[in-house]
């Protein structure tokens, strides 16, 4: 699985006090913290309450960068801020994100085939989300056509097939592992599928164990990328586990180990 | 309309190891060999690069090697007695590309030879022939490990290949490497996960060790589970070209020493005639083992039988041929 560190994040309020203050040691620690534990990629959220998103967005890839050589996942719904990211990126990013809407598909496919970008598309439109797997996987054949028409091929795109917290939404979870496996029919290449982990485990007590279970159900499902908090050892090593599990990297008595250190 | 070809894409390559080193580089060799480095499954040059052909070498013991066939007397007798000139008829008449000189004098129980004939050995190879040097010890690795460092002091700058290193015994082997720059030989029995391992702990004691390590799977003859050696060996090299760094290292194989431990190699005609002709029965068993091997990827061979020698390079000649489009 690829796992997109998700801590420089608005959200969290060492980063929010970080891009106020534009003090990089926040952000930098993290960067290299996420990547140090496994992150391939390093998601960029400059968080809700940033007045000045383009300015927040530009500068925290600019401090990441110094000090990781990793990806980045550039998180806005503000596409101008995302596009002044793009900018400066020093490899190809991913766009996070992108919902079935055309307007929005419009605007981000053109950005994501000028810059060379992965997308990551969103199987909701303007009515929400569905609330069956089928309805999940027309959107994201939806996504898939619209980017095609762009000229990016769909295995440049990321389904996010949007999992919901357990506690408020339990009949959502075998949806989601089901549209995992069924986005793969959609294309020749198949889009790749990625999931916000820690949405399945908000408002919950265990919110751990609900993550890192989740996660090798998924990755079982076929499951290519998460969004997931790196610095979650037990997950890390269940990821790792599942990966030895379903015969994608070799066993070895040091495979935790191997798999952590893969970036270092 | 043009048919596009498909071809597979790697995501990796396999690692190059230099072996030997010339005056130039600090040692005495006359040339180098380089092995590994190879961007695509064995010999499939239309979907990358294999830039080294494997070598393969001749076996060379520190003392009379008595458990060998009696057939071999006609070809090592003259010089068996003495490493050195052993080596030179190895590489001057039958064309050995390298040496690998195995310490078998050590062993208490056959000659008990002490380090410092083990080093005289070494060195009287290392002064006869201008090849790059492969050093085993006699396989009790209670001795061997009084062995490595001296040797490998000896013989520093040399850039040998020495062996073997094993998931119960590899310290002592590697520091003697490491410490003077030598190349080491990784030996697992035929298990890729032990493989695996053997390698992380080699690459944790050093981190320079890691460019430096030829795995040995362990092989078996044919007839004798050559095809779990073989899979073994494939699963490694798809583990190293789909990024696996730590199976990503060359491989090597004692062909000769295995093969010639076959019943079939070694029973007389007269005990099997429907077998037909012993030697020649030996000398295939050898080469097919040899070209089994070379089909999973194997980097250099140890061989023991002259013509063996000169059929495994012709195959190698051929695989070699760049059959790109």
């Amino acid at each position: 699985m690829i796992i997109i560190g998700e801590r420089i994040n608005g959200m969290f309020k060492d980063i929010a006090r970080a891009i106020k203050d534009r003090d990089p040691v926040p952000v930098q620690e993290w960067a290299r913290k996420q990547e140090h534990n496994g992150a391939h990629y390093l998601d960029i959220n400059v968080g809700p309450s940033s007045p000045d998103a383009v300015g927040a967005m530009t500068w925290l890839v600019e401090v990441a960068q110094e000090a990781s050589k990793l990806p980045l996942c550039l998180d806005s719904t503000k596409y101008d801020a995302i596009e002044a990211g793009l900018k400066i990126c020093k490899q190809p990013a991913m766009i996070n994100s992108v919902p079935a809407e055309m307007a929005k598909m419009e605007r981000v496919f053109a950005m994501a085939a000028e810059y060379g970008a992965e997308v990551i598309g969103l199987a909701m439109n303007e009515e929400g989300i569905p609330k069956d797997a089928d309805s999940r996987i027309a959107l994201a054949a939806e996504l898939v056509a619209v980017a095609d028409g762009f000229g990016i091929s769909p295995d440049m795109l990321y389904i996010d097939p949007l999992v919901l917290p357990c506690n408020v939404a339990q009949d959502h979870g075998t949806e989601v592992l089901r549209t995992l496996r069924e986005i793969k029919l959609i294309s020749d290449p198949a889009p790749k599928t990625v999931v916000g982990l820690s949405n399945v485990s908000q408002g919950t007590k265990n919110r751990e164990l609900i993550n890192r279970t989740f996660a090798v159900m998924a990755m079982a499902n076929g499951l290519d990328a998460g969004i997931v908090d790196a610095n979650d050892d037990e997950l890390m090593e269940a990821i790792a586990s599942a990966r030895i599990i379903m015969n994608m990297d070799i066993y070895c008595d040091s495979y935790v180990d191997v798999f952590m250190q893969r970036n270092r | 309309m043009a048919v596009e070809i498909l071809k597979e894409k790697y995501r990796s390559t396999v690692g190059e190891v230099v072996l030997g080193a010339t005056k130039d580089q600090g040692g005495t060799r006359s040339h180098t060999i380089t092995v590994g480095g190879e961007g695509a499954l064995p010999y499939l040059h239309f979907e990358g690069s294999i830039p080294n052909r494997p070598a393969v070498a001749l076996e060379v013991w520190d003392m009379v090697p008595a458990e060998w066939d009696p057939l071999f007397e006609k070809y090592y007798g003259d010089v068996w007695s003495d490493p050195g000139t052993w080596a030179k008829k190895c590489v001057d008449e039958f064309g050995a590309e390298m040496i690998q000189i195995r310490l078998k004098g050590a062993d208490p129980d056959l000659k008990g030879a002490s380090v410092d004939d083990c080093i005289g050995a070494v060195k009287k190879v290392l002064e006869a022939v201008g090849v790059p040097l492969i050093v085993v010890g006699c396989g009790k690795p209670e001795v061997d490990n009084t062995l490595y460092a001296p040797i490998a002091e000896a013989a520093a700058g040399e850039n040998l290949l020495m062996g073997v290193a094993e998931l119960e015994n590899y310290k002592a082997v590697t520091s003697a490497c490491m410490a003077n720059q030598h190349n080491i030989i990784a030996q697992s029995p035929i298990d890729i996960n032990i493989c695996k391992q053997l390698n992380i702990l080699i690459a944790e004691m050093s981190t320079a060790m890691a460019n430096r390590i030829i795995i040995d799977p362990t092989i078996a003859a044919l007839g004798y589970g050559i095809e779990y050696s073989y899979s073994i060996m494939e699963r490694a090299r798809n583990g190293a070209l789909q990024g696996d760094k730590m199976l990503a290292m060359p491989m090597i194989g004692n062909v000769g020493l295995e093969s010639w431990r076959a019943k079939e190699a070694n029973q007389p005609e007269a005990g099997e005639p429907s077998w037909g002709e012993q030697e020649e029965r030996g000398i295939l068993w050898e080469a097919t083992t040899a070209m089994a091997y070379l089909q999973s990827g194997i980097n250099i061979m140890v061989l023991r039988h002259p013509e063996t020698l000169k059929v495994v390079k012709a195959n190698i000649d051929d695989l070699m041929k760049d059959n790109s489009y």
